[in-house]
């Protein structure tokens, strides 16, 4: 059950996906791509990440996707967009197709042979995963995350820069 | 209040991050202060980021031979990190002084531009000093966040528009290799720490063996790869180089190479040392191909700033000899090249901005003919600069290659070593044509407009200055460079 499932869904990621670069109008793309952060969010409930999901839902198929059909829409492409970037794309699919079977192939042969951290399912269960995953962020990977902040602020400061009209 | 959980910030230790700490203030410090700044006064930020590069060395020259570690080891500010955290303060440093007058020239004097690459910096620092996978991935998106945008800094000219959304688009997608990369070696290992991938690989000896891990190798391999501007990944290099602001340029292409190269090296060696012969493998080949690509290319350039985007590419290859090498004197070679080539191509990307006009950048050979006699001076520091990306004595430049090639050739690599010096030969073609120009064309015009304010003149100083000491003087900075590697 859970197979056909994954399968189902995996399939549907995999044509939205296809349709994000197929579509003639940007405003589609984009609705495609909503769709596929929906199947991924679908896979971390599959996962057992429901943290993992929510924030998809929440971030990329919520804010990022208003921002993105905001852009879309405030721009108001004209021909220029809707025209078929074919240049080299036979090339970029036999490339693709390439590094597909290269992936494959090693990740069918490879293992996941991580050791075992200690969080433990009893843990998870216990204290629930969106705990666990803030103590990591507050004690573990401090720096990380705080390193994140800085990396928001450049973003930032450099948007600014170079969208406005005279800094 | 019971439900609050109760954190422990054990193992903060402040004095590990304590450099990156004190420049993100001081960048943070001067966001706020441009507000209240007049619109075109930017020597109030030129001067407080040159102060705050200054405070942050003699910061980090203090933890020299006084390793920190904290944050539960995801970073470690060892000899290692300190003596790259110099390089990239003095590439900051020297591209500071060279903008002032360059953007003002251009109509570009934004006071934005000195935080920019103060974080900057502050990134490369994260990824020099980082052990652990998350903390040289956010330093390296800190990085080229920056990056990206300076590249695209002059709104107004469409190179400059090329340049960045390109580094932007390839950056980003370099990205995915390297965090594909780190998510397959988390997979085989279960942690992202540095030297517990390391320790986990080697007691588990049949993972070396794991595709998983291979692979895992070669995707991080290829995200450094493309930072550091190594063929095959190198396409971006020139459009970029070319389109950026040059003292952007000139930043690009020394402190965050060296960075790149900083996280290459201690990831191979902390967590892929059982593997070293597959790697070496790999970047034997990648290294000739780097050299030989940039070194061709270089030749049939006649635009300098092109020209020498294409001799960084074969720079970063000469450097990677030294990874091949993976010995003392290899590594070492590796730190004291990149100390090196900060100095001699940040000093010839000054010289290429003296040289231009307004809004006519003059990067032609014919826009240096006869410079040589008109402005002796100058003719006399790009000779210098010159002389060190050939490599020639008494240069940083030979010092630098010197100790790589003989890295290399005492670890065995002997025809590595003679197709690095034979691309050595080759580079020689393109650079003498640069000083055939300057000294054996009449020239044809006067240079009148050339004016040589101070802080331009004091990057080329410092560099002639660094090119010559560490090319007549090598030791004690080989020396210093022998103690920072593990």
């Amino acid at each position: 059950m859970e197979t056909i499932f994954f399968y189902l869904v995996a399939l549907v990621a995999v044509v939205s996906g296809f349709l994000v670069v197929r579509c003639q109008s940007p405003v589609n793309s984009a609705l495609a791509l909503v769709n596929t952060f929906f199947c991924l969010a679908v896979f971390y409930v599959m996962l057992y990440a429901p943290f993992m999901a929510a924030i998809q839902v929440i971030v990329y198929a919520g804010a990022i996707m208003v921002l993105i059909l905001f852009v879309i829409m405030l721009l108001n492409l004209g021909t220029e967009a809707r025209k078929r970037y074919t240049h080299g794309v036979v090339w970029a699919a036999i490339a693709s197709l390439l590094v597909l079977v290269n992936v494959v192939f090693f990740i069918k042969r490879g293992r996941v042979t991580g050791a075992e951290g200690d969080i433990t399912d009893y843990l998870i269960k216990t204290e629930g995963h969106t705990e666990l995953i803030g103590k990591a962020l507050y004690t573990e990977f401090l720096l990380p995350f705080e390193i994140a902040s800085i990396l928001l602020l450049v973003a930032i400061v450099g948007a600014v820069i170079l969208a406005k009209k005279d800094v | 209040m019971e439900n609050l959980v109760q954190i422990a910030l054990q193992n903060v230790n402040l004095a590990a991050i304590m450099p990156s700490l004190v420049l993100v203030c001081f960048g943070m410090g001067l966001l706020l202060i441009n507000v209240f700044l007049p619109r075109g006064t930017t020597r109030p930020a030129v001067w407080i980021s040159l102060v705050g590069i200054v405070v942050t060395a003699v910061v980090t020259v203090q933890g020299w031979g006084n390793p920190q570690y904290g944050f539960s080891d995801a970073v470690a500010l060892d000899n290692f990190a300190t003596f790259f955290n110099v390089t990239f303060l003095l590439a900051a440093a020297l591209t500071i002084l060279m903008s002032d007058d360059y953007l003002r020239r251009e109509g570009y004097a934004v006071n934005e531009y000195y935080p920019l690459i103060l974080f900057t910096t502050a990134g490369a620092m994260w990824m020099a000093s980082g052990t652990d996978m998350m903390t040289i991935f956010l330093g390296l998106e800190v990085m080229s966040i920056s990056l990206y945008v300076l590249a695209g800094f002059f709104r107004g000219q469409s190179a400059s528009n090329e340049a960045g959304l390109k580094y932007f688009l390839l950056g980003a997608f370099s990205t995915g290799f390297l965090l594909y990369g780190m998510a397959l070696i988390y997979g085989v290992t279960g942690s992202t720490r540095l030297t517990e991938i390391g320790a986990y690989l080697n007691s588990h000896s049949s993972l070396l063996a794991n595709p998983m891990t291979l692979a895992g190798l070669v995707l991080l391999s290829i995200g450094f790869l493309f930072k550091l501007g190594a063929a095959p990944f190198h396409m971006w290099t020139p459009d970029v180089y070319q389109g950026a602001p040059t003292p952007v340029t000139a930043f690009m292409s020394a402190g965050p190479k060296a960075a790149a190269f900083a996280a290459f090296l201690r990831t191979l060696e902390y967590c892929f040392f059982g593997l070293k012969p597959e790697w070496s493998a790999m970047l034997w080949v990648l290294a000739v191909l780097t050299m030989t690509v940039g070194n061709v290319i270089a030749i049939s350039q006649t635009n300098i700033k092109r020209m020498l985007a294409y001799s960084s590419i074969s720079h970063a290859g000469y450097a990677l000899v030294g990874l091949v090498a993976a010995n003392e004197i290899g590594y070492s070679g590796v730190l004291f090249y990149m100390l090196a080539y900060t100095f001699m191509n940040i000093g010839a990307f000054a010289v290429l901005i003296l040289v231009g006009k307004q809004g006519e950048e003059n990067l032609t050979l014919e826009g240096f003919a006869g410079l040589g006699y008109k402005r002796p001076l100058l003719g006399v520091a790009m000779s210098v600069f010159l002389f060190a990306l050939m490599g020639l004595p008494p240069t940083a430049g030979f010092a630098g290659k010197f100790y790589i090639f003989a890295g290399a050739v005492k670890a065995g690599y002997i025809w590595l070593a003679i197709i690095g010096v034979l691309n050595s030969a080759v580079s020689l073609y393109y650079y003498l044509r640069v000083m055939v120009y300057m000294y054996f064309r009449d020239p044809t015009e006067d240079y009148a407009w050339i004016s040589l304010p101070v802080s331009v003149l004091a990057t080329i100083i410092l560099a002639v200055i660094g090119c010559l000491y560490l090319g007549i003087l090598p030791n004690e900075v080989m020396a210093m460079a022998k103690t920072a590697i593990f």
